[in-house]
């Protein structure tokens, strides 16, 4: 008799196959994984800052900074509560959104139907797109003064072309099919923008929002830089100003919390707003 | 080919040249063809022969290089709703459940919303999908997104039905489903159809006139009058029809065809 010789690697070594009626017990969902990263950090934050390995004034403790949200919420920070430097900032990225909305999704949609618009505009918006805000921000400066007008002006330029390349992208993926669908049911120029293209290039033009609210976040910094006297990113400027480092922190994860709230809430639209991108076979 | 008739489709010697290629491999080249009311013209062809050009030159999406298009005594010069049209691939809109996509081309014509809906309805019931109105579109199978898209041509009442392959992604048993219900609409409501397809038995049953095509160039090899759908509308059985040796003889005599000319293309 030969000796049989044939071994099954994965066998000797006792590897586990996968059984469909007993999942591992212990796979930890990702969204378990996240919370525990964040819970890890905290504790690590934590534990350095209460033994004294880090002097408060470079990393305060999670406690201080907790401290100081009650303190901040209830009495204020430079003349004003958290609430109302939250609203302030809230109030700028909102109406420069609106504004971006309503002029940005207009000029997409006809950069993306007419290639002489897009010859127009397409070079006039990668131009400036580059350039970071802070830039171009003394010039809003001269040109608008320092009123409430520029700060919502340059969070609108930051917002206004991921929204317009979004919108001029979705108008020109435009399924063929469907157009001509509606084309060979009487639809006209304008009911064809009206039933077809705009509804289909919806899924890209909320992208474009998410994209445009990211970046718009993220100049609510620089924009709180002109003479502010509330908003978020004065409160973080005016605490660094003082070396009041556990404000700083605070308004940092403050800033971090709302851009991920509004991340959510974005998401949640789109799956409200265009079911259909999720709900394929 | 008989009988004019001042309603008729009419294309008259039609070329099609697209930019790049040489007059031996037209996408289209002296095509002629008319279909009088009442006649379910059905096209069949290897891929490339320009059945779906064709169809795209009386759907009005395309214009002939040389030859015209007239239906009913005009030039067609663009898509209108008199020439409806079903996709392949249904070519629904997502964001309207299904009878608002039925209803789409009542709504494109200015008609009040409570008419286009009861008109949308009954056109639903001719398919079979009442019970569907309010679903959306992808929560329908392949065969029922089709009869949502044949909904929608019909709803917009054309005086002419394009169908380009329109059961070409469906399995057997739907397909047959759909091919009666085709029969059924064509009865009930009298319309001139034209049917793009590259199955031979559908072609064969479904034709009251069979046009079969050929490519490089694109054009019409051989003309035959049919009368299988005649005997289904009759109230013969499908099964019936298409195990009977005429219809048989018929679909090899097509098939034998469509293999000369192949075997001549590659001769």
């Amino acid at each position: 008799m030969m000796e049989q010789t044939i071994k099954d690697p994965l066998l000797e070594r006792g590897f586990d196959l996968p059984h469909p009626a007993a999942p591992a017990r212990r796979q930890l969902t990702a969204w378990q994984i996240s919370v525990a990263t964040v819970a890890v950090l905290l504790a690590l934050w934590w534990s350095v800052t209460t033994i004294g390995v880090i002097q408060p004034l470079f990393l305060p403790s999670p406690v201080a900074v907790a401290h100081q949200f009650w303190i901040v919420t209830s009495h204020g920070f430079a003349d004003a509560t958290l609430w109302q430097h939250l609203a302030a900032s809230l109030t700028r990225i909102v109406l420069a959104l609106f504004a971006a909305i309503a002029f940005a999704v207009p000029v997409g949609i006809a950069i993306g139907l007419s290639p002489r618009i897009s010859a127009v505009l397409d070079p006039l918006i990668e131009f400036y797109r580059p350039v970071p805000p802070l830039a171009y921000l003394p010039l809003i400066v001269i040109w608008f003064g320092i009123g409430e007008l520029s700060k919502v002006l340059l969070i609108y330029l930051a917002i206004f072309a991921p929204i317009a390349i979004a919108t001029a992208a979705g108008v020109r993926s435009a399924d063929p099919a469907r157009v001509r669908a509606a084309q060979s049911l009487g639809a006209n120029r304008w009911q064809l923008v009206r039933y077809v293209i705009l509804p289909g290039a919806l899924p890209d033009i909320l992208t474009g929002v998410r994209i445009g609210l990211g970046t718009g976040w993220s100049t609510l910094v620089a924009a709180e830089l002109v003479a502010a006297t509330r908003g978020l990113g004065f409160m973080v400027q005016s605490a660094a100003q003082f070396l009041v480092t556990d404000v700083v922190v605070l308004g940092i994860v403050v800033i971090a919390v709302i851009a991920f709230a509004l991340e959510l809430g974005l998401r949640a639209m789109q799956r409200r707003l265009t079911p259909w991108m999720n709900a394929r076979h | 080919m008989s009988h004019p008739d001042a309603s008729s489709l009419i294309v008259e010697r039609v070329s099609v040249q697209y930019p790049g290629h040489t007059g031996h491999d037209a996408a289209l080249r002296d095509v002629s063809l008319q279909i009088n009311s009442g006649e379910l013209v059905v096209a069949l062809g290897p891929s490339g022969c320009g059945k779906t050009t064709l169809l795209n030159l009386i759907a009005g999406f395309l214009r002939p290089s040389q030859g015209r298009v007239l239906f009913e005594g005009q030039p067609v010069d663009g898509p209108a709703a008199s020439r409806g049209v079903v996709f392949q691939d249904n070519a629904l809109l997502p964001w309207l459940n299904v009878i608002d996509n039925v209803a789409l081309g009542l709504k494109l014509q200015g008609v009040p919303a409570a008419e286009r809906q009861a008109r949308a309805l009954a056109v639903l019931k001719e398919v079979d999908l009442d019970g569907f109105a309010s679903h959306r579109i992808w929560q329908l199978s392949g065969g029922m997104r089709q009869r949502v898209g044949l909904a929608r041509a019909l709803a917009a009442n054309p005086q002419l039905l394009l169908m380009d392959e329109p059961f070409a992604a469906l399995d057997a048993f739907t397909r047959e489903q759909m091919q009666e219900l085709v029969l059924k609409l064509w009865q009930q409501t009298g319309k001139r159809i034209l049917l793009i397809t590259h199955d031979i038995e559908e072609a064969v049953f479904l034709a009251s006139e069979l046009i079969l095509m050929s490519p490089r160039p694109g054009r019409i090899v051989s003309r035959i009058a049919l009368d299988f759908s005649r005997r289904y509308i009759a109230g013969e059985s499908a099964r019936a029809i298409k195990s009977d040796p005429a219809f048989i003889a018929t679909r090899e005599h097509v098939l034998a065809q469509v293999f000369a000319q192949r075997g001549r293309e590659f001769a």
